[in-house]
């Protein structure tokens, strides 16, 4: 088995490799420059949830989130990447301090840039209160590192998708690459259906989570800025070019975002369903948009061309 | 939660030169190991954390033979387990030996 791997080259085996089912780990490995990767508070350090034992829950030695140093493409980038398996990457104390960490690590620096592999439901309920802090801290850490010059770039297309405070926190982010299986939102299907009824959201109904949250749509509303098809070198295609793309931060890019949502808002606040928002954009065949083929999908995403890139 | 611990004396030395590796990851079914280069050649010891309380006499067997078919002197394995099944243990257990024989950190 290891003399044949040997030939495989990096590029091949993240061409190969599926970011969905990838380990946080492995989706560092790949994407980032072969052996370039250093890890801050590895799982050797142990920094383990103070909280999880209070429950009896099993720990896990690096809180679910690998944080720390590498290189992309040969420059220097900071990066974290969230364990979706793990209590689905929810974010708790050490989960998010390590992240509020690195931000202002990458703000002090000031020129490395961030790669948020996000990958996650929310905010731990057994740690509800800390893990809130933390959400609000790293959203904070994110605008503060983007106000000194870093870009902080999200991609997102793990199993857990991106909900609760990592959809506020992906929000924050300079620009996002979403695949198909991502999802973002802030509210996830389950809960807004406990809240508001099956007749609002139907959680059980799969094609209408995709298309109200997953990868697509959120491109073709503008809401991500790349849609990567789910190979671990789509996403890393997709972060170099995110990285090339994002522009300075400011008042007049929040200006204009809020302009952008505001138009967002009255052209499509009236749509009942996704494919309704996507007709109005003009696309002809809008039913056909969930079996479209990713190439396919790209390149009519492109052809639209509604992302316009404002405050992210 | 369950605490073990098991020690081995073993014949020969875990082959390579990386100081820590890990596998794995905490979840129903599934288990981390985190394994280090840090005891005499001739020692192993694997300290378990499990959600999955009265099965020490399983794991006593599993990680026999892993000591035995594996010969990982000098290593000490660290176990979060969220409820894995014996074959589960054993497969991560060898991928922590193949790759902190790897190259590397």
């Amino acid at each position: 088995m290891t003399a044949p791997l040997k030939d495989i080259t990096p590029a091949e085996r993240a061409r190969g490799t599926s970011f969905y089912e990838a380990s946080a780990r492995t989706r560092l490995e790949l994407l980032l420059d072969v052996g370039s990767l250093v890890e801050f508070i590895g799982p050797e350090q142990r920094e383990v949830s103070p909280h999880l034992k209070i429950f009896d829950l099993p720990e896990q030695f690096d809180d679910g989130i690998v944080v720390g140093h590498g290189r992309l493409d040969g420059s220097p980038v900071f990066f974290a990447a969230q364990e979706g398996r793990f209590m689905g990457g929810a974010f708790g104390e050490v989960h998010g301090a390590k992240l509020t960490g690195l931000l202002r690590a990458a703000r002090q620096i000031g020129s490395i840039p961030v790669l948020i592999l996000l990958d996650t439901g929310g905010v731990r309920l057994q740690e509800a209160n800390a893990g809130e802090l933390a959400i609000a801290e790293i959203m904070r850490a994110v605008m503060e590192a983007r106000a000194a010059g870093v870009k902080v770039i999200g991609l997102i297309g793990g199993r857990s998708g991106c909900y609760g405070g990592g959809g506020l926190i992906a929000g924050c982010c300079s620009a996002l690459a979403v695949s198909e299986p991502g999802r973002i939102a802030v509210s996830g299907p389950e809960v807004i259906e406990t809240n508001r009824g099956v007749e609002e959201f139907d959680s059980r109904d799969r094609a209408l989570v995709w298309r109200t949250m997953g990868g697509k749509h959120r491109r073709l509303l503008g809401a991500a800025d790349v849609f990567a098809d789910d190979t671990v070198q789509d996403f890393r295609e997709a972060a170099l070019e995110l990285l090339a793309l994002a522009g300075s931060f400011g008042l007049d890019r929040l200006k204009a975002e809020q302009q952008r949502l505001a138009d967002r808002l009255r052209s499509f606040g009236a749509c009942g369903d996704a494919v309704d928002i996507w007709t109005a954009e003009g696309i002809a065949d809008a039913q056909a948009i969930p079996e479209l083929p990713a190439d396919q999908f790209i390149a009519l995403a492109n052809r639209i061309g509604r992302t316009r890139r404002d405050a992210r | 939660m369950e605490d073990l611990s098991f020690r081995h004396p073993v014949r020969a030395r875990a082959s390579g030169a990386r100081r820590t590796a890990i596998v794995g990851v905490v979840a129903s079914g599934n288990l981390e190991v985190l394994v280090e280069r840090v005891l005499p050649d001739a020692e192993c010891v694997v300290d378990i954390r499990t959600a999955a309380m009265g099965f020490g006499e399983i794991w006593s067997a599993v990680i026999g033979d892993f000591v035995e078919h594996y010969s990982p002197g000098g290593l000490k394995f660290s176990i979060n387990d969220g409820g894995a099944r014996p074959d589960t243990v054993s497969l991560r257990l060898a991928q922590a030996v193949r790759l902190i024989a790897g190259e590397g950190q």
